[in-house]
């Protein structure tokens, strides 16, 4: 395991105390990009700034290719990129020298750092903006320059916090890609996030946290199967009289959990989809049926059931 | 520097804090052995080249700085030390690059006053008048006004820099773009983050207070020469005295909210500068026993007495011994509660 992470704890003792990691574990395998969903305030912040050296736990550890981040914070940093929630790209410093400063920090030669900073720019296709300064970039350009500088001393696991944050779509789409390239370089990736799609759509494995602890752990589809969410259909109908037989009727089939009435038609919770549909079609076709929706089951909806709060509180 | 080490050994790690006093040496002999058991580092930056190229096998991610994960938790203590110092080295290239770039924009910011008060008070108040009816002019009749203002006005401008470079950008960066964060991340420990700062705001402090001698010889009307007697004294108060400047900004960057940096200016920087024996020998408060007494509690008078005794020693000034204590002192307990804010600024 590249990343492991032991029992944290992190309890800020101030006015008021707050329990921001109750005894988090967590282990990454090499080359994943997991993610780590949660609502705000659930800890997600909170594990990548211990694991990325800038906080200091109150118990627990955690160790990235067996370095303790805690006892040997320097020794880990090498190992580490981060992409923090907010741009922290050095203001004063080009696009092009930001990239060519950060090699050298880590260690680079010149000629190095030199070649290594021209091919980050082409990767992420800065290079008509490298003489550009932060400060006129856009938001979406910036977080590009934070994951190439992240990546330019070929760090062993990168660090994503709320990497979407404030982006607009379009903008979002690319550093998906970004991060999706990643993959091909062997990288192991730990993101946070709040959006479903983003976790779903990136995630090799995802956990699911809140309230500083493990709610759930597993492969996105796994996390769909395992609890039991379910497959929804709407059906619209043209004919809504004598609906209570044909709820009856639903009910009686196997797969399907619960039957409602809508203002427009009928909701049907059911199991799975496989062989369900015809079913259903055959059934209502009587009553009038002009349309059918299917949602499948999503990470919200596991997220909804696990926690009791909505993501976007 | 002593106090540094101190508090940041557990940042520090295993790097070199359990060897102790053999710190030094063991930089390079760290080389070696990460190269005896492991591949030497140029065999890592050469393999780390052809990691970015499609086709080569990608599977372990090695390049500079980047121990190999599976040769276990020695390793990676001593290929750390080599990164420590091309890290440290990597700190201070940027630094200059940003000041060289604006080199123009640090000569006028560190030359404009000093330039400005050699011109009122030994150019253009001589002047006027002149005779008895202006105090300033004659420096009460017994020294030249000038030879009096030259280590004052290089004590302004040490502590002017240091607070210029390492005060106002740290508060910036500590404040809303966090910075900081940046630095904070390079392979180092945190305290020699705040090192390198204070070192490279000495090296600005420094120039800054060499520019004072030419421009004192050819601005006032009465050329004033700096009589240094005592290279070795200079040369020693100038660092130190600059290191104190450095630390002091360290201590004002990492402790006043961003917001109220301003305030600095007005509430310390002024008030420090004006009853900093700058313009005045110390040894002429004699009359007002309490403030003479009182200063002492003020950094910048040991710079200015210290530059006094160094650059124009015909003035009266301290014992030599007395500013050189009082300059390694407060550089000290100013580097430390720099660095005690420093550290609990970036680290939470």
């Amino acid at each position: 395991m590249i990343v492991e992470i032991e029992a944290l704890t992190k309890i800020y003792e101030s006015k008021q105390r707050v329990v921001a990691l109750d005894g988090l574990d967590l282990e990454l395998k090499q080359g994943e990009i997991f993610g780590l969903l949660g609502p705000n305030g659930a800890g997600k912040t909170t594990t990548i700034s211990i694991a990325t050296t800038r906080t200091l736990p109150t118990s627990g550890t955690v160790r990235i290719a067996g370095i303790d981040v805690v006892r040997h914070p320097a020794q880990a940093r090498q190992l580490i990129g981060v992409v923090p929630q907010f741009n922290t790209l050095d203001r004063s410093l080009s696009v092009y020298e930001n990239l060519y400063f950060h090699c050298r920090y880590f260690g680079f030669s010149h000629a190095q750092a030199k070649a290594r900073s021209l091919e980050l720019l082409t990767q992420f296709m800065l290079s008509e903006r490298k003489d550009a300064y932060p400060a006129q970039l856009s938001g979406g350009l910036a977080q590009r320059v934070q994951i190439a500088r992240a990546i330019a001393h070929r760090p062993t696991v990168l660090f994503l916090d709320e990497p979407s944050a404030g982006l607009d779509p379009q903008s979002r789409m690319a550093m998906w890609s970004a991060v999706e390239g990643l993959r091909t370089e062997g990288i192991t990736v730990l993101l946070t996030t709040h959006y479903m799609e983003e976790a779903d759509s990136l995630s090799d494995r995802l956990a699911i946290i809140d309230y500083g602890r493990v709610l759930a752990l597993g492969s996105p589809e796994k996390l769909k199967q395992t609890f039991g969410v379910h497959t929804i259909f709407n059906l619209k109908l043209k004919a809504p009289e004598g609906l209570e037989t044909l709820v009856a009727t639903l009910k009686a089939l196997p797969e399907v959990i619960g039957a409602e009435a809508t203002a427009d038609g009928l909701r049907v919770i059911a199991n799975n989809s496989d062989g369900l549909l015809p079913q259903l079609v055959q059934a209502a076709a009587g009553y009038g049926l002009r349309d059918l929706t299917t949602i499948e089951p999503s990470l919200e909806a596991v997220f909804i059931q696990l926690t009791g709060r909505d993501l976007r509180e | 520097m002593n106090s540094l080490q101190g508090s940041g050994a557990r940042d520090q790690g295993s790097g070199t804090s359990d060897q102790g006093s053999e710190t030094a040496n063991s930089l390079t002999r760290d080389f070696r052995e990460a190269g005896a058991d492991s591949l030497p580092l140029s065999n890592h930056l050469a393999n780390s080249a052809h990691l970015g190229d499609p086709g080569v096998p990608q599977v372990p991610i090695l390049g500079p700085g980047n121990p190999q994960p599976s040769t276990g938790s020695n390793n990676p203590r001593r290929l750390g030390s080599a990164i420590f110092c091309k890290a440290f080295l990597g700190l201070i290239l940027r630094d200059l690059r940003v000041l060289t770039r604006e080199f123009h924009v640090f000569l006028l910011r560190v030359g404009m006053q000093p330039l400005l008060f050699l011109f009122v008070f030994t150019f253009i108040l001589p002047r006027m008048g002149g005779g008895g009816g202006n105090p300033l002019a004659a420096g009460g009749g017994k020294v030249d006004f000038g030879t009096i203002l030259l280590p004052g006005l290089m004590a302004v401008a040490i502590m002017f820099s240091g607070i210029a470079a390492v005060a106002l950008p740290l508060s910036s960066e500590f404040g809303i773009t966090r910075e900081i964060d940046d630095r904070v991340m390079c392979p180092l420990p945190l305290w020699a983050v705040a090192l390198e700062k204070v070192c490279f705001s000495a090296m600005q402090s420094m120039i800054a207070a060499l520019l004072v001698i030419p421009m004192a010889y050819y601005v006032p009307a009465v050329p004033v020469r700096a009589h240094i007697a005592n290279w070795f004294l200079f040369g020693l108060v100038l660092v130190l005295a600059s290191l104190l400047a450095g630390s002091l900004g360290l201590v004002i960057g990492s402790t006043v909210n961003p917001k109220q940096i301003g305030l600095v200016f007005s509430i310390i920087v002024v008030p420090i500068t004006f009853l900093g024996c700058v313009y005045y020998p110390w040894a002429w408060l004699k009359p007002i026993r309490w403030l003479q007494w009182g200063v002492l509690f003020n950094p910048i008078v040991y710079m200015s007495e210290g530059l006094r005794a160094a650059v124009t020693p015909g003035i009266e000034h301290m014992p030599w011994w007395a500013i050189l204590v009082a300059l390694a002192f407060f550089t000290a307990a100013l580097s430390r509660w720099g660095l005690k804010g420093f550290l609990g600024r970036v680290l939470s």
